[in-house]
């Protein structure tokens, strides 16, 4: 499977990571690359198989549903590029 | 001999003796430091916060009760989170980033009066197998032998430099396909990835959640015991963290492995692999052999498919887990123009935060994870992950009791020289590594041998699930038969 040029922009913005016009062949080269030596796959008999969700089988821990930490906020505000009265600041969303 | 040349063991001794004193090892650590600019392996050096944990512990190891790291110097990858000191994970998308809290392993050490000298560099967000996709620039490996700058392998390389050129007693690391092992390899040193579980993740920055273990980066195979019990707890924080308690793993170097029986798999036997490495396998196997171990030869046959299963399988999850980089909450956030709204924040953000093997590996995960692709490259690199973990358990339901390997393909290569290749080439170097992370296994590499231009090589030895003890015991008999010594000249 070979990666074109609009399938490398598609990915590009889908993942949010700005690729100049001019930058997109080469992209498309390497992520082509990439997934040619993933094809190797193909050649296992995987059928039956279970995809693996967990390495070691171990049930993921439960707690009781409450708070057990938190009430700090400007610690949280505190490595924001910007932050404005007690929120996190980002350009206009809602027109 | 110079105090920072020490090992963790003999420190130790010497500190509860009276002999010396946290301070003046620190001291010697620090003054090796300043002196070690050449290698740029520490990125933020700490020296108050050193001199003041150096102090403290050399109280409580006066007052008596003083556990084995008490007092003992170490660099950090930047990885981890250090409250108030930057981590950055090597990217300039966290550029100015101070963590508002402490990595449950890097607290665990100061828990134990354990003292930070300052972070290492690595590759950026543990991305990388040579050290050069950090943003503080290329670590440069401490052993050389001839004009040409080495890498000191990754993505733990600034760790691996800072113990093989004695800045530091030992180091943490992170491993998720080979990080601590292979740069152990490069600068003949030890290092070991635990268990999957063993040690907590909370604290540490997330490249793959389902592979990512931190572990110890030492001297010896005695060093990386001893690290390793304090670095590793049972953690609420850490939803993988596993239920089983801590053993005392130094307890369990008894250099007796008589009857016990090491796997030899033929499938690490790689068509074109150099001789000097078949030999350096070839001489372990003889020491194993000769302190009493059986040897058998075994099949793991989808070795194979663990690397493409891997560089499937870790770019998903860590398009997920870097998704968090958006400009919003921490780091860096791009200078937007007029009419910019938030996407082109996000775009540009992580244009300009992110390097370029980082921004790959994002569009591959976001592409095997993408609508129409998910099943025929995700799911199935994880049907095969499932298949490559039953190998190692038939081995070991057969009676295997550690698994021996090279640790790389190759020793130290030049920085840059693989610049020019294609991004797979590079992740050849975990070809021997990345199964025990598909696996979830204990893995160590032990420093075994120079090669012919004289530059180590290691082997690697791979445990059953939850035997890190047993493991590090094998590991001890192979670090004394082969009798590994040499240094690095001091060239820096």
């Amino acid at each position: 499977m070979s990666i074109d040029i609009d399938t490398a922009r598609k990915v590009a913005h889908l993942a949010r990571i700005a690729v100049a016009e001019d930058d997109l062949p080469k992209l498309a080269g390497q992520l082509s690359g990439i997934l040619t030596f993933m094809e190797q796959l193909n050649e296992v008999d995987v059928e039956g198989v279970e995809p693996m969700t967990s390495v070691t089988p171990m049930r993921l821990k439960r707690r009781e549903d409450v708070v057990t930490d938190g009430g700090y906020q400007d610690k949280i505000l505190k490595n924001a590029p910007d932050a404005r009265e007690g929120f996190f600041a980002v350009p206009k969303v809602v027109e | 001999m110079s105090l920072n040349k020490l090992t963790i063991a003999d420190a130790r001794d010497a500190l509860r003796k009276g002999e010396t004193t946290s301070v003046a090892l620190t001291e010697a650590c620090l003054a090796a430091i300043d002196g070690a600019d050449a290698l740029n392996a520490f990125c933020a050096k700490t020296p108050e916060i050193a001199l003041a944990q150096a102090a403290a512990a050399d109280a409580r190891i006066k007052a008596g009760d003083a556990p084995a790291m008490c007092g003992i110097p170490l660099g950090i990858k930047d990885l981890f989170c250090t409250k108030g000191v930057a981590t950055q994970a090597a990217s300039n998308i966290l550029a100015g980033f101070k963590p508002e809290y402490e990595s449950t392993v890097t607290q665990n050490l100061w828990d134990a009066g354990a003292v930070m000298l300052g972070k290492l560099s690595m590759d950026e967000f543990a991305m990388g197998s040579s050290n050069e996709t950090a943003c503080y620039g290329d670590v440069v490996n401490p052993w050389k032998i001839d004009d040409r700058k080495l890498t000191p392998g990754g993505s733990s390389g600034g760790s691996a430099a800072a113990v093989a050129a004695d800045l530091c007693l030992a180091a943490t690391g992170t491993d998720t396909g080979g990080s601590i092992r292979q740069p152990a390899a490069f600068t003949g040193i030890v290092g070991i990835k635990p268990t999957y579980g063993r040690v907590s993740r909370w604290g540490v920055v997330a490249f793959a959640s389902s592979l990512d273990q931190a572990g110890p980066m030492t001297k010896s195979v005695r060093d990386a015991a001893i690290m390793l019990g304090a670095m590793a707890s049972v953690d609420p924080k850490d939803s993988t963290s596993a239920d089983i308690p801590v053993p005392d793993f130094e307890a369990a170097l008894t250099g007796d492995i008589r009857g016990k029986k090491i796997g030899i798999p033929r499938e690490y036997r790689l068509d074109g692999m150099p001789a000097e490495i078949e030999k350096l396998w070839d001489d372990g196997i003889a020491m194993l052999r000769d302190a009493g171990a059986e040897i058998v030869d075994i099949s793991l046959p989808h070795t194979k498919y663990a690397l493409p299963a891997y560089y499937v399988i870790a770019p998903a999850e860590a398009s997920s887990n870097l998704a968090r980089y958006d400009g919003v909450r921490y780091g860096h956030r791009a200078k937007l123009g007029a009419g910019d709204g938030i996407t082109e924040m996000y775009e540009k953000t992580r244009a300009e935060g992110f390097g370029p093997e980082v921004q790959r590996r994002i569009m591959i995960g976001t592409y095997v994870l993408s609508a129409g692709f998910y099943d025929a490259y995700y799911n199935r690199a994880r049907r095969v992950r499932a298949l490559i973990k039953r190998d190692f358990d038939l081995a070991f339901a057969d009676g295997i009791d550690a698994i021996l390997t090279p640790a790389t393909p190759s020793s130290a290569f030049g920085l840059g020289e693989m610049q020019d290749a294609d991004p797979v080439a590079m992740y050849l170097n975990d070809v021997f590594t990345v199964t025990v992370n598909l696996a979830g296994l204990p893995g160590i590499s032990v420093p075994v041998g120079l090669d012919s231009k004289g530059l180590p090589l290691g082997l690697q030895l791979i445990g059953r699930p939850w035997a890190e003890g047993d493991l590090l015991n094998h590991a001890y008999v192979l670090e004394k038969a082969a009798g590994f010594s040499a240094k690095p000249a001091k060239w820096w």
